[in-house]
């Protein structure tokens, strides 16, 4: 007999574990932790919006969308890109409505790549780039990325990281964990180097509104781009939908008729309440994204004032809601530094090797939270690195 | 510059570094910007809301429809001067529609606020009449919601 776990597969069995559990283990056995580790909105969707969903159900609109979804939300979506970013998307064949950004992440890497690919991953970067690569069998290729450069990618970097075996690029602007974006003149020499290489870019776009220094760029919008590129992104960032898994996925029809196989086969659709309340995000939401910017941006100086001050260097984010810190200075490793920080000083930050291996001497904080939890964090972290000196 | 008054407004308690930050300004336009809200009038106060209701302190609000007769060359302003001058009044709304004035009381009994409006605001000669409602339960307050719910105890999530 074979035991239990050994029907599990390798490649399942072999997916690291999120490098953070313990320390969630950790603060659910003490009190007064101000966590500034999860990467989620503090806000509660607007009340429109939940107001929305609710209506749904009191309708009893509780049967399945089609399973590319509502085509009104898809029809909202391409409305919405069009206006905010001057992307053009067929509401009816290029654009699928997926259960949040991740499932979108999901099925484009499975549409593209197995066994003998590489997907080309710019770290540090979200977890799941990695581990849905690795659940395809193909093989996640790093690429790290430098503080020196802010954490953008450069051509060189990525001319060094391609092989004749490179399918994907998985481009993650504004970026979690760092919060670097890049702007248009810096993905300009990205795009014109992809133009002529066989490379499909999975962009993920879900931090898009939270863009603190000029407007976002897309590499969609860069002659001949478009075509080749796999455009995710989702409510939950710039909406504060997190629970209520809704996003999207564009791309040309190609490419999306395969992707939506995989989602009609696993997922059907994506929940009808959340895409009803998504219609009334995309028609009347961008007044309170607009706002929840604005709150974002105050407290992200916030924080990175509070954490030079407390002797963290750390580049000016300016995008997401993440503070990436550069800890080495401390003489602690980063996950010292983050044990001893939670332990000691009762405050949760993510050391960065848990983004990937360059993320190693780096700590994510997000700064989607209270002023108070802000002010309170860094008089903390200056208490602990004071006793570092 | 509405990015100072907006910060304050969410929490007057920021020190002036703190208001500096996160508006990137110098410190010093910060304190002048502020200076010069205050002597303008545009900021009027730095208040704070309190839930009374869970502290001992006994206190009644009233809404109270009032209707007035303009006066000659002043319009309301000048009626409406003669009621919000009173202590008791909290609040004081010049409507549109059915009637003229909102006028909100506080008072530490219902029969205390009766007697002001029986004694104070319906005898005054512009006032014609007043409809007086009591507040029963306060839901929220200049944005903020009264009840507090506890946070759920939360499953921690690593993204």
């Amino acid at each position: 007999m074979r035991e239990i776990e050994d029907y599990i597969l390798p490649s399942i069995k072999n997916l690291p574990p999120s490098g953070i559990r313990k320390y969630f283990d950790m603060i659910n056995e003490m009190q007064d932790v101000i966590s500034l580790g999860v990467g989620e909105p503090d806000f509660v969707t607007p009340w429109n919006i939940c107001e929305a969903g609710i209506f749904s159900l009191e309708k009893g609109q509780t049967s399945y969308s089609s399973n590319a979804g509502f085509i009104e939300l898809r029809k909202a979506i391409a409305d919405y890109l069009e206006r905010r970013f001057d992307m053009n998307y067929d509401a009816a064949e290029e654009i699928l409505v997926t259960v949040g950004g991740s499932e979108a992440i999901d099925i484009a890497l499975r549409t593209l790549v197995g066994p003998g690919d590489e997907v080309i991953i710019p770290e540090p970067s979200f977890v799941a780039y990695t581990g849905c690569t690795l659940m395809t069998g193909a093989t996640p290729v790093p690429i790290a990325l430098q503080e020196k450069n802010s954490f953008k990618l450069t051509v060189e970097e990525l001319e060094a990281a391609i092989t004749p075996r490179s399918k994907v690029l998985i481009l993650g602007f504004p970026n979690n964990p760092t919060g670097a974006i890049m702007t248009r003149e810096e993905l300009a020499p990205i795009a014109k180097f992809l133009k002529d290489k066989d490379i499909i870019v999975i962009s993920d776009e879900i931090y898009a509104e939270l863009t603190y220094a000029g407007e976002h760029a897309s590499i969609t919008s860069f002659s001949g781009m478009r075509e080749k590129t796999i455009m995710v992104s989702g409510f939950s960032k710039a909406f504060a939908m997190t629970g209520w898994r809704i996003g999207y996925v564009c791309a040309p029809r190609v490419l999306m008729d395969a992707m939506k196989k995989i989602h009609q086969y696993a997922l059907m659709c994506s929940p009808t309440i959340a895409q009803k309340a998504a219609i009334e995000a995309m028609h009347n939401g961008q007044k309170d994204v607009d706002k929840m910017v604005r709150e974002y941006n105050r407290r992200r100086r916030l924080m990175v004032d509070g954490f030079r001050k407390a002797g963290l260097t750390c580049f000016e984010p300016l995008g997401a809601f993440y503070v990436f810190a550069n800890v080495s200075g401390t003489g602690l490793s980063s996950e010292e530094f983050c044990d001893r920080l939670l332990l000691e000083h009762k405050v949760l930050m993510v050391p960065g090797e848990a983004f990937g291996e360059s993320g190693r001497g780096f700590a994510r904080a997000t700064y989607a939270t209270s002023y108070e939890n802000i002010i309170e964090a860094c008089k903390r972290i200056k208490a602990f690195t004071d006793t570092l000196k | 510059m509405n990015e100072i008054l907006e910060i304050l407004e969410t929490n007057s308690k920021l020190t002036t570094a703190q208001v500096a930050v996160m508006a990137a300004m110098p410190e010093e336009d910060v304190l002048a910007a502020i200076a010069k809200y205050e002597a303008e009038g545009v900021i009027l106060g730095y208040n704070t809301t309190i839930n009374w209701e869970m502290t001992d302190k006994e206190l009644v609000t009233a809404l109270i429809e009032v209707k007035v007769t303009p006066q000659r060359g002043e319009g309301f302003d000048k009626v409406a001067e003669r009621i919000y001058r009173f202590e008791e009044v909290r609040d004081c709304y010049l409507m549109s529609g059915g009637f003229d004035l909102t006028v909100v009381i506080e008072g530490k009994t219902m029969k205390e606020v009766a007697l002001f409006v029986a004694e104070k605001l319906a005898p005054l000669e512009s006032v014609l009449s007043t409809s007086t409602h009591f507040v029963l339960k306060k839901y929220k307050d200049k944005g903020m919601v009264f009840e507090k719910r506890s946070p759920e105890a939360k499953e921690a999530i690593f993204l």
